[in-house]
C-alpha cells in the first residue's frame, strides 16, 4: 500500500456572502459521507485540513504578496491523505469528491515514503 | 440471602477489596502473597462457617482474618529482612506498618490505584483485561478462560507472566500524577471497554457470566467517574455507552439464550432507568474539546434507544459513524456505517459502497449485502445470505441466517 495526497482546488472566492449555519451543514454532509466512504474501506490516512481563502505568498527578496494568488486561477482549498495499491486506485477513490460538483478539481499525487522497505 | 449463596457472593464483592488493600500495602512484588492470603481467608471461612454457622458480621470476620494473616506475613518479612540486614538495630517491628487499613475510603482508593497497576502499559492489553478480571473482579481462571474462549492453562500462563512483568518493572500501586493521568486513562478505558465487550458480544453460552462481565466493567467505570482525578469526559462517555447497551440486555436473548435481533426486540423490555443513566453520563461527557471514540459510540447507542426509524435518527447515526471511522477503523464499524448509509441515503448508494468494503472473510459482510439486496434483488440477497451461512460459526448466527433465507423465499 502506498499513500497518496488529494489536493482540492477551486476558483478563489473571497467576496461571497457568508453562509448560514444550515447551508454550512448541508455542505458538510457530502464531504463527511465521501470521507466516510474512504474510511469504511480502511483507506483513509488523514482527513487532512481545509484552508481559508486568505494567505500570503513569499517570494525571493522579501517580496510578500497577499492572497488570493493572482497568478493562479484556482486556489488550494484543502487536502486529504489516503492509502491505495496504485495511483489508479487512489484516483478511483477521488471520483466522488464533492468539490467536483462545484467546479473544483482534485489533484492526486503519490507521496514518496520516508522509509523504503526493501 | 441464603447461607450457601452468601460465600460466593462475598467472594465476588470482597475478594477484590481485600486484595487491592493488601497489594497496595505490600507493594506489587508481593501480589501473589496477597492473592494467597485472600484465598486462604475464604477457605478458612468456608470451613469454619460450614461447621459453626455464620458469624454475626461475615464481612468484618473476613477482614479480621485477612488482617491477621497479613500481619503474620509482615512480621515474617520484617524478621527476615532484619536477619539479612544486620545494620537494622531495633528489633521491634514498626506498628504503623502493621496497620492494615480496611476502611471503606481506603478500599475505594486501593481499588482505583490497583486498576492503574493492572492496566499498566508494560503488559499486553489481553493481559491487562485478564489481570483486571482476576484481581479486580474476583474471577477464577476457569471463568476468565470461558470468557476468552480459551483454556485454563493459557490464562494461567498469561496471568503469571503479567504479574512477573509488573514485578520486574516495579510498577507502583498509586494514581499516576496529574500530568500522566490522561495518558494512562486510555489504557484503563480500553480495558474496561474490552471487559464490557467481552460480556456483551461474547459467543460464550454462559449468559450469567456474560452479564457479570458487563456489570463488573460498569462498576469499575463508576469508580473512575466518582473520583475527581479520573472523572474525565471520555470515562463518562464510556459509562454512557455501557448504560445504553446494557439497557437492552433483557431484550436481546429469549428464554433459551438465543439472541434476538435489534429490529425484533420488545422495547418494553428495555431498561428505562439505564437509558436515563446513559443520558446523564453522556451529558456529563459533553465537556472539554476531545471527541473520543467512546463519545461517538455512546451517541450512536443513544440513537439506538429510539426504536422508531426516522430520517433524523439515521442521518445522525451515519454522521457519527463517519467520524468514528476517521478516528479508528474497524470492520464492524464499517459494516454498521454502510447499513446507516442505506437508511439515510438509500439502498443503491449503500450497495455501491458495500461492494467496495472487501470484507469477504466476514459473515457479517455477506449478511449486510443480503439485507441491502433484499428489496432490490431477492436472488442476489439469497446468494449473499448463503455465503454468510457458509462462514458463520455460532449456532445462533446460523439459525438467524436460515430464517432470513426462509423469509426471502416465502
Amino acid at each position: 500500500m502506498q499513500e497518496f495526497l488529494f489536493v482540492f482546488r477551486r476558483a478563489a472566492t473571497n467576496n461571497e456572502p457568508p453562509l448560514s449555519p444550515e447551508q454550512l451543514q448541508s455542505m458538510m454532509k457530502p464531504w463527511q459521507d465521501w470521507i466516510g466512504n474512504i474510511a469504511a474501506q480502511n483507506k483513509l490516512v488523514s482527513a487532512g485540513n481545509r484552508l481559508t481563502s486568505e494567505g500570503r505568498v513569499v517570494k525571493p527578496g522579501n517580496v510578500i504578496t497577499n492572497g488570493p494568488y493572482v497568478e493562479l486561477k484556482e486556489a488550494i482549498g484543502g487536502y486529504t491523505i489516503v492509502r491505495a495499491d496504485s495511483l489508479d486506485e487512489a484516483t478511483e477513490l477521488s471520483l466522488g469528491c464533492p468539490i467536483l460538483n462545484v467546479g473544483g478539481t482534485v489533484e492526486v499525487r503519490t507521496i514518496i515514503p520516508m522509509e523504503i522497505t526493501v | 440471602m441464603e447461607e450457601r449463596q452468601l460465600l460466593p457472593h462475598l467472594f465476588r464483592t470482597e475478594y477484590r477489596k481485600i486484595i487491592s488493600v493488601l497489594c497496595r500495602h505490600f507493594g506489587i512484588e508481593h501480589i501473589e502473597t496477597a492473592e494467597d492470603i485472600v484465598s486462604d481467608t475464604f477457605l478458612i471461612a468456608s470451613e469454619t462457617w460450614g461447621l459453626k454457622g455464620l458469624p454475626a458480621n461475615p464481612t468484618a470476620w473476613l477482614y479480621i482474618v485477612a488482617k491477621n494473616k497479613a500481619k503474620d506475613f509482615l512480621k515474617h518479612q520484617a524478621v527476615f529482612s532484619q536477619k539479612v540486614a544486620i545494620a537494622i538495630k531495633t528489633s521491634k517491628v514498626d506498628e504503623t506498618i502493621m496497620d492494615i487499613d480496611l476502611s471503606s475510603q481506603n478500599i475505594i482508593d486501593s481499588q482505583l490505584q490497583m486498576m492503574f497497576a493492572t492496566c499498566h502499559p508494560c503488559i499486553s492489553t489481553e493481559a491487562q483485561v485478564g489481570l483486571s478480571l482476576s484481581i479486580l473482579c474476583g474471577f477464577g481462571v476457569e471463568e476468565i478462560a470461558d470468557a476468552f474462549l480459551t483454556n485454563k492453562e493459557v490464562i494461567y500462563k498469561r496471568l503469571a507472566r503479567a504479574k512477573e512483568k509488573l514485578r520486574e518493572e516495579k510498577v507502583k500501586i498509586e494514581l499516576p500524577v496529574a500530568s500522566e493521568i490522561l495518558g494512562r486513562m486510555d489504557a484503563v478505558l480500553t480495558t474496561l471497554y474490552l471487559l464490557f465487550s467481552e460480556g456483551y458480544y461474547s459467543t460464550s453460552q454462559n449468559t450469567t457470566l456474560r452479564k457479570d462481565l458487563c456489570i463488573e466493567a460498569m462498576r469499575l467505570n463508576i469508580m473512575l467517574v466518582d473520583n475527581e482525578k479520573t472523572n474525565t469526559p471520555s470515562a463518562n462517555a464510556l459509562l454512557a455507552l455501557m448504560c445504553f447497551h446494557s439497557s437492552r440486555f433483557e431484550a436481546r436473548t429469549n428464554e433459551k439464550g438465543d439472541s434476538i435481533l435489534y429490529e425484533e426486540q420488545d422495547e418494553k423490555l428495555w431498561n428505562k432507568e439505564l437509558i436515563e443513566k446513559g443520558e446523564y453520563y453522556l451529558n456529563r461527557a459533553s465537556t472539554g474539546n476531545k471527541l473520543s471514540k467512546y463519545h461517538l459510540e455512546a451517541a450512536i447507542a443513544y440513537w439506538h434507544t429510539h426504536k422508531i426509524d426516522s430520517q433524523l435518527k439515521w442521518e445522525n447515526i451515519l454522521q457519527l459513524y463517519n467520524k468514528l471511522l476517521q478516528i479508528e477503523y474497524s470492520p464492524i464499524a464499517a459494516l454498521n456505517r454502510t447499513y446507516a448509509l442505506a437508511k439515510a441515503n438509500g439502498v443503491n448508494e449503500a450497495i455501491t459502497e458495500a461492494e467496495k468494503l472487501n470484507l469477504t472473510g466476514n459473515h457479517f459482510y455477506y449478511t449486510l449485502l443480503g439485507e441491502l439486496y433484499k428489496t432490490v434483488d431477492k436472488l442476489k440477497a439469497k446468494e449473499h445470505f448463503l455465503s454468510a451461512l457458509a462462514l458463520a460459526k455460532s449456532p445462533g448466527d446460523k439459525q438467524t441466517l436460515k430464517s432470513k433465507i426462509e423469509q426471502l423465499t416465502s
